[in-house]
């Protein structure tokens, strides 16, 4: 028996296939008309600045919830491995979860009380 | 995989132990041809749903609004999103010249390519004959194919946020941001709330869940984390309530604003089935997969094979339709509301429901003492009815701090505004609210006497 992974890459292929076709085929039916105007950003008419491609900039606090996503994904990663494995470990598994969690709320609440779960 | 196994062997260190129980579903009669046959099957399968969605999404949103939605292609207009496909694909796609063009296509592509991915290892029906093998009808199972199905979702955001940083543009920048900060701030929730079903299965397994819930599904044991599950999935596809990424009135398009045609259409098209992939995770995690529902399930053929497949979709377009519904009903929230509620609220939420469903699980496994009562046929330990009556206590006691609390907040905002205001206090004109009285702006600089207090009459302020 192959891996079960084979399977996951032929589903990535297809998929990939169907984009690819599906934007080549408007790309090479699709009518072409050069007009100035239509290669413009989406604005009223200027050119947006910054440039957002190239070293645009966007709000300092989007960092913070990926900043928080990196701690508290990483805790439900760990759990996963506890969850499944929990029934053989006995209670070990029980005692270090709650451990876990608890240590993790600890910072959370920190994190609250500092402001960083506030958006405004 | 079996790094991770060893990891959390080598953590644990227990030697015996196995990483969950391995996949229930049988792949060995299972030739690679016969994978991208289902492979085909699964594509065609999401395309013609999509197709379908698109329609049916338009019609009930039409009814809810005293509208009849589309009816003119074909019957019933169903041959509406058929069009509107063709017709996306007839036009011409400009590429605006700020663009970073190869980002800027890799970003639809990436867009429309693993929206499928996910379905690959969800079990749409029981093992069947197909060209003479005996096979599940599920694409592929691994150990850890629920892991594998966030996995690709996580890097399905890559398409959004290469899509908002190669368009060159405000709004398709801001839109990517948003969404990004959005499915991340989500997707801590939604693990969460799959740690759940992890420990009442014992296995990451897809198939292994679906036979786990053979008995009862998930969604009544683990109502909570169902609910949970439910808010997070909405949020993570950028559907309403919580479209903040494209907001109309703010970034106009969001992230997709520049692209056009064909483009365009991978992304609709990923966030559609997007949809269906979270609803078929959330069959396979708490409504049996593909089961029949409990009382049907007594009918002895309709079990397993094909039928499974008859199931699987109608528990998907439960969902779907729920979507429907949200979309029809619900408002479109503020993103602090949004981001507020999914880190102040659902993750606190579902880390304590954790804890609870932790003790709980142990006490039924008898680690925390034996003693029991025994109620005709069944056996209750003491220790779970214990946790059950702590767990209540405190729920009962944060209840009701937090109401509490709610009353004084009310009681300071339900302060009688003050009798007299002064219209210019803020820099410019305020008018008074009925029944105040105007305080005529101060002369006094001028060298004139100050002018006595008006009073404003309260109709003429409704009606002025």
């Amino acid at each position: 028996m192959t891996s079960p992974y084979v399977a996951v890459l032929i589903m990535v292929a297809l998929g990939l296939a169907f984009a690819v076709v599906a934007v080549g085929l408007s790309a090479v039916i699709g009518p072409k008309t050069y007009n100035r105007a239509k290669l413009e950003a989406y604005e009223c008419g200027i050119q947006p600045t910054p440039r957002a491609a190239s070293g645009g900039r966007f709000p300092v606090k989007y960092y913070l919830p990926a900043m928080l996503f990196i701690i508290f994904d990483i805790e439900s990663v760990f759990l996963y491995p506890f969850a499944v494995a929990f029934n053989q470990m006995g209670l070990f598994a029980l005692i270090e979860m709650v451990l876990f969690i608890a240590t993790v709320f600890v910072a959370y609440a920190y994190v609250w009380r500092r402001g960083g779960l506030e958006w405004d | 995989m079996t790094t991770l196994a060893h990891a959390v062997t080598a953590i644990g260190g227990i030697p015996s132990l196995a990483f969950g129980e391995s996949p229930k579903a049988d792949f060995s009669d299972t030739p690679v041809w016969l994978s991208v046959v289902k492979g085909v099957f699964i594509l065609v399968y999401l395309l013609l749903s999509t197709l379908l969605v698109i329609w049916f999404e338009r019609k009930v949103i039409g009814r809810m609004q005293l509208r009849p939605g589309p009816n003119r292609a074909g019957p019933f207009g169903l041959f509406q999103s058929l069009g509107d496909g063709l017709k996306l694909l007839l036009k011409e796609d400009p590429v605006p010249a700020n663009v970073d063009k190869p980002v800027y296509k890799l970003a639809a592509i990436i867009a429309g390519t693993l929206c499928f991915v996910s379905f690959s290892i969800m079990p749409m029906g029981g093992s069947v004959w197909m060209f003479g093998h005996h096979t599940p009808l599920q694409l592929t199972d691994t150990p850890v194919a629920v892991l594998l199905a966030l996995a690709v979702g996580g890097v399905g955001i890559y398409g959004i946020v290469l899509a908002g940083w190669s368009s060159g543009s405000t709004y398709p920048l801001l839109g990517a941001v948003r969404s990004s900060a959005q499915m991340i701030s989500y997707e801590i929730a939604m693990g969460l709330s799959l740690v759940a079903v992890f420990l009442y299965s014992g296995s990451m397994s897809t198939s292994q869940i679906v036979a786990s819930q053979h008995s009862l599904w998930n969604a009544i044991p683990l109502v909570v984390s169902f609910a949970i599950y439910l808010v997070t999935m909405v949020g993570e596809t950028n559907r309403l309530p919580f479209d903040l990424a494209e907001g109309e009135g703010e970034l106009t398009g969001g992230f997709h604003t520049e692209y056009a045609s064909m483009t365009f259409a991978m992304f609709f098209l990923g966030e559609y089935i997007n949809m269906f992939g979270v609803s078929a995770l959330a069959t396979t995690m708490f409504l049996g997969g593909p089961a029949a529902p409990p009382v049907i399930s007594l009918i002895p053929f309709v079990n397993g094979g094909w039928w499974g497949l008859l199931w699987f979709t109608l528990k998907l377009w439960f969902f779907i339709w729920f979507f429907v519904w949200l979309r029809g009903a619900l408002p479109r929230v503020r993103y602090d509301q949004f981001m507020r509620f999914g880190w102040k609220t659902l993750i606190p939420t579902a880390l304590v429901w954790l804890v609870f469903l932790t003790f709980i699980r142990g006490a039924n496994n008898g680690w925390l003492g034996t003693g029991a009562i025994h109620v005709g046929r069944l056996t209750f330990y003491w220790s779970t009815i214990i946790i059950i009556v702590i767990a209540a206590a405190l729920a009962l006691v944060v209840a009701s701090v937090w109401d509490a609390r709610a009353q004084r907040a009310e009681a300071a905002a339900a302060e009688p505004p003050p009798e007299e205001v002064d219209p210019y206090a803020g820099g410019f004109p305020v008018p008074p609210l009925p029944g105040q009285r105007l305080r005529e702006p101060s002369l006094t600089a001028s060298g004139l006497p100050e002018a006595p207090a008006r009073v404003v009459p309260s109709e003429e302020v409704h009606h002025g």
